[in-house]
């Protein structure tokens, strides 16, 4: 069982730190990891199998981690699925851990049982048992059984913090040997360098492999290094993985808040990407290899260096490199009794072992772990059996090289090194250190100085020498007995692998998505090069041959809450604000997003039926007040202008008078309705186009690429006034009445400003237009005055119709309005489908003998089709409303076929009735028909009519 | 996350940026007397090509149409051109 040491480490003993795994109290130092305090604890079972609730312990140190997946609380805040050798214990802050798939813990999960059918489970099984009658039968109760942590779904993160962007000359990932020369180098070489680290302290490798840099002993090397980089004017960030390279050389890192503080997400340009990120070592692979007590023999000596913790008093080091063997002898040092399984004849460290008190076994391996819950003894090839309570496995080592690889770098196999190495140079990025396949210090350091002394090169070719690790193949070996583990975290033996070979997954890439080989959270560090190898012995190939998977981002698993970084809630997608937004909040307006602006939908208290009927009643027999100020108003000027405003509009314009106004639509090339509005002619050369709220950039764009595709843009000038003016809409039997209280123009008289008129005016000293326009079908003013000017004239508007029964009207009784007088919302009462003709506007279409954007579309031979879905107004016919997206259907021999759809639907105070729009296949012919709706299994009657149901001579607007 | 640059802003991140068209086309003149197929192939057929591909896009806070030169396989881009005559 491991156990802290009296002394030794770099956790601060002074400075005990207490939390919790399932329940239990425990206790750690400040320095320690969740890893390293259980295993100081004695904890030896973290957590069950994803698959087969097998019992497992921590088996590596830092990220490469696959078993030691907890869901940790912090400060009553949970992270579902954190690995404990990455998560730092902290002083002052309460942390408590639970295993995961297991209940109630990992000790006594009741569903190891599932473990006794495990030769029933083999890859595949699922798809292959549960596909009849439908997956979806089983699912809740397999995916019940299997899995990870749990997800608290009121969860979010207390402080987020807004991603940086960082650029720099160099960028170095990985601040271990390798790392801190080449940014020490780079940095005195006068580049902007920035060091990311994803540990807590710099040092990588030597924090617990020790030993002499250039000279110096390890831990003063740092130091030096460090201070010299500062010096220099280099950064170093710890705590910070970069996880993933993204185009045009994007690194982007995650920064873990420590103490408490947010992850943050750091997106970093350099002209240089230096990755140093250093090698992971993988396993061996033998029958029940995933018992807790086997760990890496790499995480052996971290825990023992670092941590102060001693895996096991009777350790058994089973290796195929020399790497195993300073391990060996550390733990023997610090008290275990110690014996190291090689499997090469003639190790030649076996001297230097024997003399430090490790017992050498040459040219022997290890075939099994013994025990039930935890490892008891390790049998050997020969059939020998030694009593052990730790068993550290070493098969060689893996480089990092991902960032690599996600900068489209391959990979190729190294036959001496037994390993995957990166390639051909990929501009801009240098692969060193280990993470190179050079796993000598002085080798690793040199090669590091010499890839930033040219700027963005490559680097130079690699000083691989395979004598530094010296290992020898020890692959998975499919003909052994028992289940032996490549991949701990998603549960895959040989045997699975051997499965997928033999049902032709010969591909690595069907082997992952077959086996889940990799697919973890851990994404396959330890397992992917056992997973390959497998698969090449069971197919007669190389590994080279088989190959790897595509590497992606990210590196480890980042918390979308990082990503997200400030865009949540209101910050997510942020509502526009009006200048009269404290006017409307003060008159009891309820607000909601219309359009990307937050808008008045009814004022005053109670429910908004009542609310839209009183308004409705004011507008149709006093007058009301809408704040129409979103409204688009994009000017056209230049003396193109007319001719461009030909071009763009369904309509012609250019015959249109100054002071004059007209409704139109913009069409896409497609003929299909883009947008509808009211365009003003202000003068010769000045158009202005109030087009809808929701399609004002579009429609600047639109008109900014005409403008310089077909246009000369020095005869032409588009300019985006929406937002400096602030328009009221005065609408009304009595809004004549309440217009000349104002005084904003002098006459208001039919003949100087009759419909679809405006004139310029004054207003508080500055300046306004009052325009003749409506869409409510009432007699209406528009106002618009400078935006700073919006809350007066709305004041005043106020005030001086009170005695009139002004009231304030907000959207949805608006919308009520329109509908009533069949005036559409592109978007709502269109499609992708509608054009002019279709909302009874075919004059144009016929008559007009110029170009104009979308005219040839509107004479394909779908735009003249017999059948098209045309605007049409629908009466209930029993008195129900029919609602929105209910369909007008049609008996076509015994089955139903749409014949259109109902687009708008409103109860209408004036005619005590519902109102609906729709469109519907050759509605315009067809009215008085009644016909069949369907919504939701539910059948309705109603009788199809004109679009306009109240006032159709438009005597209102004059009244 | 590409970097393209704006004739006449500079080297800005991609989401500044809006995909306009593959340049080259040219809008059929004629109105209603345009051919049905070369109408159609104004409106939807695209070249599509693989590799070095020449492109209309529009720098979204200048609000300027400029011809772009890139690699849809490698990603790599040239500086943006502006399609402006000299001096207009």
């Amino acid at each position: 069982m491991a156990r802290r040491l009296p002394q030794g480490g770099r956790i601060d003993r002074a400075r005990p730190i207490p939390f919790s795994f399932d329940g239990k109290a425990l206790s750690g130092f400040a320095g320690d990891t969740l890893a390293s305090a259980l295993l100081a604890n004695g904890v030896s079972t973290v957590g069950r199998s994803f698959k087969y609730h097998r019992p497992r312990g921590v088996f590596g140190h830092w990220t490469e981690e696959p078993n030691a997946i907890l869901d940790v609380t912090r400060d009553g805040r949970r992270e579902p699925d954190a690995r404990a050798t990455t998560v730092y214990l902290e002083e002052g802050r309460t942390l408590a851990a639970a295993s995961v798939n297991a209940a109630p813990d990992a000790e006594r999960d009741r569903l190891a049982v599932i473990d006794a059918f495990a030769r029933f489970l083999p890859a595949g099984f699922y798809y292959k048992t549960f596909l009849w009658p439908r997956w979806g039968l089983f699912e809740p109760a397999i995916r019940a059984m299997a899995g990870l942590g749990r997800l608290d779904p009121g969860w979010l993160p207390a402080a987020p913090a807004a991603p940086c962007n960082r650029a720099c000359d160099v960028l170095v990932v990985g601040a271990g040997p390798a790392g801190l020369a080449a940014a020490r180098s780079a940095a005195e070489g006068g580049r902007s360098v920035l060091l990311v680290d994803d540990r807590r302290e710099p040092g990588g490798v030597l924090l617990w492999r020790g030993g002499e840099v250039e000279g110096q002993a390890a831990e003063a090397w740092i130091a030096d290094t460090l201070a010299a980089i500062a010096r220099a004017g280099g950064t170093v960030m710890s705590d910070t993985t970069a996880y993933g390279v993204y185009d045009h050389g994007l690194v982007c890192a995650l920064q873990r808040g420590a103490e408490g503080a947010p992850d943050r997400l750091w997106r970093i340009r350099a002209g240089h990407i230096v990755v140093a990120a250093g090698a992971i070592e993988r396993p061996l692979v033998f029958a029940d290899n995933d018992l807790p007590g086997v760990l890496s023999a790499e995480a052996g000596l971290a825990y023992l260096r670092q941590y102060g913790v001693l895996v096991g008093e009777r350790v058994v080091v089973a290796a195929n490199n020399d790497a195993a063997y300073p391990v060996a002898l550390a733990l023997r040092e610090a008290g275990a009794h110690v014996s190291l399984v090689d499997n090469r004849p003639a190790p030649r460290l076996r001297r230097l072992a024997e003399d430090g008190g490790v017992a050498v076994l040459a040219g022997e391996r290890v075939v099994r772990a013994e025990g039930r819950r935890a490892v008891r003894a390790a049998t050997l090839a020969s059939g020998a059996r030694i009593e052990a309570d730790a068993l550290l496995v070493s098969g060689g080592f893996t480089p990092t090289a991902h960032l690599y690889c996600q900068a489209k770098g391959k990979l190729a196999w190294d036959d001496a090194l037994l390993a995957f190495v990166p390639g051909a140079p990929v501009e801009g990025v240098s692969v060193v250190g280990a993470a190179n396949g050079v796993f000598g210090l002085a080798a690793a350091v040199a090669e590091a100085r010499a890839a930033v002394a040219v700027p963005k090169s490559g680097g130079a070719p690699a000083a691989r020498d395979p004598a530094a690790l010296d290992a020898a193949p020890a692959w998975p070996n499919g003909d052994a007995g028992g289940r032996a583990w490549i991949d701990l975290q998603s549960d895959v033996t040989v045997k699975d692998v051997g499965i997928a070979a033999r049902e032709n997954y010969a591909s690595v890439e069907h082997l992952k998505r077959y086996t889940t080989l990799g697919m973890a959270t851990d994404q396959g560090k330890t397992s992917n090069v056992n997973g390959i190898a497998a698969l090449a012995a069971a197919t007669g190939r190389a590994p080279g041959e088989v190959g790897t998977t595509t590497y992606r981002p990210p590196y480890v698993p980042v918390p979308f809450s990082a990503i997200a970084g400030l865009r949540g809630g209101e910050r997510m997608n942020p509502v526009r604000r009006l200048p009269l937004e404290a006017r409307h909040r003060a008159l009891g307006a309820t607000l909601g997003e219309y359009g990307g602006w937050l808008r008045p939908a009814y004022y005053g208290p109670g429910d908004m039926t009542e609310a839209v009927a009183r308004e409705i009643r004011a507008a149709r027999e006093a007058v009301a007040v809408f704040d129409a100020s979103p409204l688009g108003k994009i000017e056209v000027i230049g003396p193109d202008a007319a001719r461009f405003m030909d071009f763009q509009s369904y309509m012609t314009l250019s015959t249109l008078a100054p002071g004059r106004m007209r409704y139109g639509f913009m069409l896409e090339e497609t003929g299909i309705v883009f947008d509808d509005g009211v365009v003003s002619r202000l003068d010769e050369n000045r158009f202005r186009v109030s087009c809808s709220t929701s399609h004002v950039a579009a429609m600047h764009a639109r008109f900014e690429t005409w403008r310089q595709d077909q246009f000369d843009p020095a005869r032409l000038f588009i300019h985006n006034a929406t937002t400096h003016w602030a328009t009221l809409a005065v609408s009304g039997p009595l809004s004549r009445l309440l217009m000349e209280r104002l005084s904003i123009v002098a006459d208001l008289s039919d003949a100087a400003l009759p419909h679809m008129a405006f004139v310029e005016g004054r207003f508080a000293g500055g300046p306004a237009t009052v325009a003749r326009v409506s869409f409510t079908g009432e007699r209406g003013y528009e106002v618009s005055v400078p935006a700073a000017r919006a809350a007066e004239l709305h004041e005043r508007l106020l005030a001086a119709g009170r005695d009139l029964g002004v009231a304030p009207l907000g959207i949805e009784a608006l919308m009520a309005l329109r509908a009533e007088k069949g005036f559409v919302v592109v978007g709502l009462d269109t499609d992708g489908t509608t054009m002019p003709h279709d909302l009874g506007f075919g004059g144009p279409r016929l008559k007009r003998t110029g170009d104009f954007v979308g005219k040839r579309s509107l004479f394909t031979q779908a735009a003249e089709a017999a059948d098209r879905k045309q605007l049409v107004g629908l009466d209930t016919v029993d008195g129900a409303p029919l609602p929105r997206g209910a369909h007008v259907v049609a008996r076509d021999g015994g089955r139903l076929r749409s014949e259109g759809f109902v687009t708008s639907s409103y109860a209408s105070p004036a005619l005590r009735r519902p109102v609906a729009l729709g469109l519907v296949a050759r509605g315009a012919a067809r009215h008085g028909e009644e016909v069949t709706l369907r919504h939701l299994g539910r059948e309705l009657r109603a009788r199809l009519r004109p679009p306009c149901a109240y006032d159709a001579k438009g005597d209102r607007l004059n009244a | 996350m590409q970097i393209f640059t704006c004739p006449f802003c500079g080297a800005r991140d991609e989401t500044e940026f809006r995909f306009m068209g593959e340049a080259g086309k040219q809008r059929p003149e004629g109105g209603r007397a345009v051919g049905e197929a070369e109408w159609a192939a104004y409106l939807y057929l695209q070249r599509n090509e693989k590799g070095p591909v020449r492109e209309i896009w529009m720098h979204q806070p200048c609000g300027e149409l400029f011809l772009l030169a890139r690699d849809n396989v490698t990603h790599a881009a040239e500086p943006g051109v502006g399609l402006r005559p000299e001096g207009a």
